[in-house]
């Protein structure tokens, strides 16, 4: 066999440190869930027996050697019984053989690895945890998901549902990792909603997403590189324990299966008849209160999914100063407890003033917009015009323990569905024709509220 | 630390001082910090947090009124900037009020009670201090719009707070830092609480983003109007300086458009 390491398993956190000599001269093999730390006590070890031994030349020789004999790709799965009685292959010298992974710098943060006791939590910077908000690609942009007790806002596009799609999957995300749930929306059947949530499917057939697992079998150039893929790529090393998944592909349209509704916690609030907003407000407060903050020990996260909060149908909407209160009240309880608030509202309903207000308090500010199905001009300018549902831009990252911004390389993603099913955000791309007009549309794609689309003027 | 060299913000401010001797440049002025969406202000209220909680000031006192952040979020991101906020609240330094949840609900003397009550916890941290003779008692409001939502709107009620808290300045010498947000009011009107405050402010800061949007080297601009400097002879004018910041973990960087190498 051959002293390389599978995907699998170097994925998983082992650290192969396979031949190491004693120097006796008898042959160890190591392959054991090393931590880091364990890691790096044994490379300093490594480098006291290889200063002892003074054997440098050979040790590089030998492992030109290894990597010129093992150019057939490994099996994709190997136990550890049968690495290690294999992989003591007789080495001339009583010296070491020091393959380990490399890594790019002993002292960087493995931020996506850490281990963590509950599914559906990431630990952040800074002190933060993360929620997914049940689109992989926005909790890329995003740098890991929604942080624990922020506060997201959406501005939606007052023609157009696009609002319901982030709604659907964050809701769903927090179902499947049996997270409670509080869902607000001025309908009145909030009950039924649920219906309609998206169930967990896996895109992983479709062959479009790249570094797909399922070609590990195949052969290809520089497999051995393959190893250094995929190290903070969370959700691809999924399908092999689905439970713990920390975000899912949601499939559109299929509709969650029972089972992860039924027997949870869940609120839901219709906001269409309440004369004021006392009555939510305490739904949320008695809601969050069963959650508070502890930083010691999380035991679970909760949502709460209020859909357009300023809705023209509800009693309240005329009184600029209730919700204003009620959404700083609201930021001010999820602070405090671990959970996040996902609020959607028109912002063409508001008065320019209070919408500024409300994208103020906001922690995750994002707004979603249409596009038309046939415009000629933007098919021009953007590629993949075709597939796009709609337009999402990203006007605020969460800055919770921290004082420096996320400048993201780009703010506007489109968003498509993939197979119809999957929902996914890809960065605009223009058509390489014109390319003047396409960045002034790129920048007046900002949400109405946003003033920068009066200072920019290409 | 103020080990480094001097940035552009603290000598816009006047806070440059090199033999220590001076008192608190800031003492008997208000500092308005205005930010956008797009760019939030919070840094340069850490900053001058830090600054007046610096070591070399040991006399220095700082009434904190948070409505926009809980203390963890503050302790976290002072202790980055070498100031450890804890220790400080121990020692009396650092008086931290949550008003995070706190509400001064509508109704004439529900409401006015709420906010005096505020107030007269203020003054009586004011007052103690300046009779333990502290040098420089400095008042810190972490986002005014968000008081007027807990005042429900009242404008006169919030800016007679303001005018009071204004009276503290010159009667104990003390500095008040007031964050608010321009965008809000620039769609109004007669914005009455914005232009009231430029009016009572001595320093106006403002955070803007760039024309040409958001970069990753340049976060923003800012502007600082220091109003009625004294120079020697003794006459006063206004001093305006513009410049590029970049705001990261450990401090800000300052400089002038386009000197950034």
């Amino acid at each position: 066999m051959k002293p390389t390491t599978s995907k699998s398993t170097a994925e998983r956190g082992l650290y192969p440190l396979p031949i190491m000599a004693s120097p006796e001269g008898a042959l160890v093999v190591l392959f054991h869930m090393l931590t880091f730390r364990e890691v790096a006590l044994s490379l300093l070890l490594l480098l006291g027996s290889l200063s002892f031994l003074s054997y440098w030349p050979d040790v590089h020789n030998l492992w030109l050697a290894g990597v010129a004999g093992s150019r057939e790709p490994p099996p994709k799965s190997e136990s550890p019984a049968s690495t290690r009685s294999t992989k003591a292959k007789p080495v001339n010298n009583n010296i070491v053989m020091a393959t380990s992974k490399p890594r790019t710098s002993s002292f960087s943060r493995n931020l996506a690895t850490v281990p963590s006791s509950t599914p559906g939590l990431k630990y952040g910077p800074n002190g933060t945890i993360f929620i997914s908000s049940g689109i992989p690609d926005l909790d890329k942009i995003l740098g890991g998901g929604f942080p624990l007790g922020s506060l997201v806002m959406v501005m939606e596009d007052a023609e157009a549902p696009h609002h319901m799609l982030l709604l659907r999957n964050f809701m769903s995300q927090g179902l499947v990792h049996k997270q409670p749930l509080l869902y607000a929306s001025p309908s009145k059947d909030p009950k039924g909603f649920l219906g309609t949530l998206p169930t967990p499917g896996s895109s992983k057939d479709d062959k479009s997403r790249d570094r797909d697992p399922e070609n590990e079998n195949g052969l290809r150039i520089a497999w051995q590189y393959k190893k250094y893929f995929g190290d903070n790529q969370y959700h691809f090393d999924s399908n092999r324990d689905v439970k713990h998944e920390y975000c899912h592909d949601f499939d559109l349209r299929k509709p969650l299966e029972k089972h992860f509704i039924s027997g949870q916690h869940i609120d839901c609030v219709s906001i269409l008849d309440s004369p004021n907003l006392a009555a939510l407000r305490d739904r949320c407060a008695t809601f969050l209160a069963q959650f508070p903050r502890n930083d010691s020990s999380i035991s679970s996260a909760s949502r709460i999914a209020i859909q357009s909060f300023c809705a023209p149908q509800c009693k309240y909407s005329n009184k600029e100063w209730d919700m204003v209160s009620f959404i700083r009240s609201l930021r001010s309880m999820v602070r405090s407890s671990n959970a996040v608030a996902v609020v959607t509202f028109p912002p063409s309903l508001l008065s320019p003033s209070f919408s500024r207000r409300w994208q103020h308090m906001a922690d995750t500010l994002l707004s979603v917009r249409a596009i038309p199905d046939e415009d000629k001009e933007m098919a021009k300018l953007l590629t993949g015009y075709q597939d796009m549902v709609g337009l999402l831009n990203v006007h605020k990252v969460a800055r919770i323990n921290t004082q420096v911004p996320v400048i993201l390389d780009a703010t506007t993603f489109s968003i498509k569905l993939q197979k119809r099913r999957f929902l996914v955000l890809e960065s605009l791309n223009q058509a390489p024709i014109d390319s003047s007009s396409g960045t002034s549309y790129g920048t007046s794609a900002s949400c109405s509220g946003s003033s920068k689309t009066g200072t920019l003027d290409f | 630390m103020d080990q480094r060299a001097p940035n552009l913000l603290d000598e816009a401010l006047g806070l440059v001082d090199e033999e220590k001797t001076k008192p608190w440049p800031l003492s008997s002025r208000v500092v308005l910090v205005e930010d956008r969406v797009e760019t939030s202000g919070a840094f340069v209220l850490h900053h001058l947090l830090k600054r007046a909680l610096s070591p070399h000031s040991s006399n220095d006192v700082v009434v904190f009124l948070a409505f926009s952040q809980p203390f963890s979020h503050y302790d976290r991101v002072l202790r980055k900037l070498g100031c450890n906020l804890t220790a400080q609240r121990e020692n009396n330094r650092f008086f931290f009020l949550d008003l995070l949840m706190s509400e001064f609900p509508d109704g004439d003397e529900e409401n006015k009670d709420g906010l005096v009550a505020l107030y007269g916890k203020i003054e009586k941290v004011v007052s103690t201090s300046f009779q333990e003779n502290k040098k420089c008692i400095t008042i810190v409001i972490d986002d005014f719009s968000l008081m007027e939502v807990a005042a429900n709107g009242s404008t006169n009620y919030v800016l007679d707070f303001l005018r009071y808290c204004r009276t503290l300045t010159s009667a104990f010498g003390c500095s008040l830092v007031v964050l608010n947000h321009e965008d809000i009011y620039s769609s109004i009107e007669r914005p009455a609480l914005i232009l009231q405050m430029e009016y009572l402010a001595d320093i106006l800061i403002k955070a803007e983003p760039l024309a040409t949007g958001l970069a990753t080297d340049v976060h923003g601009q800012l502007t600082v109007l220091n109003k009625e400097i004294r120079d020697e002879q003794g006459s006063s004018r206004n001093k305006i300086c513009n410049f590029h910041f970049r705001v990261k973990e450990n401090g800000v960087e300052y400089f002038y458009p386009g000197s950034k190498t």
